[in-house]
């Protein structure tokens, strides 16, 4: 026990208050509850099909939901200026996939064609 | 996912710099990098911590926040439950987005026999591994290199990005297309909704609105 402290004293990680930790803890806790919520319990128990077939929309809908509003957004507020480097990244990201939709490599060419247009509109023009 | 994890070690790296910037103290912040395994919820909560919030509302927070992995949860159910508990719980905490639009896009419906759940359950273990392993060194680097990372490059789009990839690939169907519309939409239409309620609002409209325009527009194939 004393050689941890010291190896964490050396390092400068001796600073956790209890408080903070247990936190933390508890909510590594809520990962595992929400993310295992409906098998949790072993009681007999299936899904109704008619909420199997709605779940076919929940994916695309979430991922919508976070992505849109990261790349449409700014401080909370819609934005009303067309000089935002986030569309055209995403947009030119998007098209990439469409064209080369179905081959292996189309979500890794997604975010280096849409970074390699974001970067210089964003670093080049600060847009 | 392999082709997706340079997008999402770069969103890690980011929350990583995100996290570092904040005030807590950096044991803490390693600890929540390593631990907790939730990148929005993770952001949602330092401000909180920082605030000095009671710890139910901290974890009331990371709960709604993590609300949409409940409805994950029951969409996996059928995959899982010939897993005894323990082995469920850990599938459960490794299962974060990506991998679990990713497995249910390559597995439709659960394994109907033992070498179809073998195969399923392979697949899982090792897109969460890479999936963990690219998020969490990532982030422990981010939270290290802090100083050096500006959050001007705007690095972080790369996670957009990534998600971006992913959405193009689940438009399979017109229904489908819709019903990112409609999340877009209401996500940000209740944007200002607290503890990021707008995405869980946004799933729900989503879903809902789809099935309730499915089954108006072929009821007689459901009946069947």
């Amino acid at each position: 026990m004393e050689a941890i402290m010291a190896y964490l004293n050396a390092w400068g990680l001796n600073d956790a208050q209890p408080w903070t930790l247990l936190t933390i803890l508890l909510m590594a806790c809520i990962t595992v509850v929400t993310r295992s919520f409906f098998f949790i319990s072993d009681a007999p128990w299936t899904l109704p099909s008619w909420a199997q077939r709605g779940m076919q929309y929940a994916p695309i809908a979430a991922l919508a939901a976070v992505v849109l509003p990261e790349v449409l957004m700014t401080q909370g507020v819609f934005i009303h200026t067309l000089a935002d480097a986030r569309i055209y990244g995403a947009l030119a990201g998007g098209a990439y996939f469409f064209w080369r939709r179905g081959s292996g490599q189309a979500v890794l060419g997604t975010i280096v064609v849409g970074m390699s247009v974001y970067i210089p509109l964003h670093l080049g023009l600060q847009w | 996912m392999l082709m997706v994890a340079p997008g999402i070690a770069a969103w890690g790296l980011m929350t990583g710099v995100a996290m570092a910037t904040s005030g807590m103290h950096t044991s803490e912040v390693l600890a929540m990098a390593i631990l907790v395994f939730a990148g929005s919820s993770q952001l949602a909560a330092i401000p909180l911590i920082g605030a000095g919030a009671p710890l139910w509302v901290i974890l009331a927070t990371a709960f709604c926040v993590n609300l949409r992995f409940v409805v994950f949860s029951a969409h996996l159910r059928g995959y899982l439950m010939h897993l005894p508990r323990m082995q469920r719980l850990m599938v459960g905490y490794f299962v974060a987005d990506l991998t679990y639009v990713l497995f249910t896009k390559r597995y439709p419906v659960p394994g109907a026999t033992e070498a179809e759940r073998i195969d399923q359950m392979a697949y899982l273990a090792g897109n969460a591994t890479i999936n963990w392993l690219s998020w969490t060194v990532c982030s422990v680097l981010g939270v290290v290199l802090a100083n050096y990372i500006p959050p001007a490059w705007g690095l972080g789009f790369a996670g957009v990005l990534a998600l971006t990839g992913i959405l193009c690939s689940l438009a399979t169907s017109r229904m489908r297309v819709l019903s990112a519309i409609l999340g877009a939409l209401v996500a940000i239409m209740g944007y200002a909704l607290p503890l990021k309620l707008n995405i869980l609002l946004a799933i729900a409209v989503s879903v809902v609105l789809c099935m309730l325009l499915e089954s108006y527009a072929a009821p007689t194939a459901q009946e069947a």
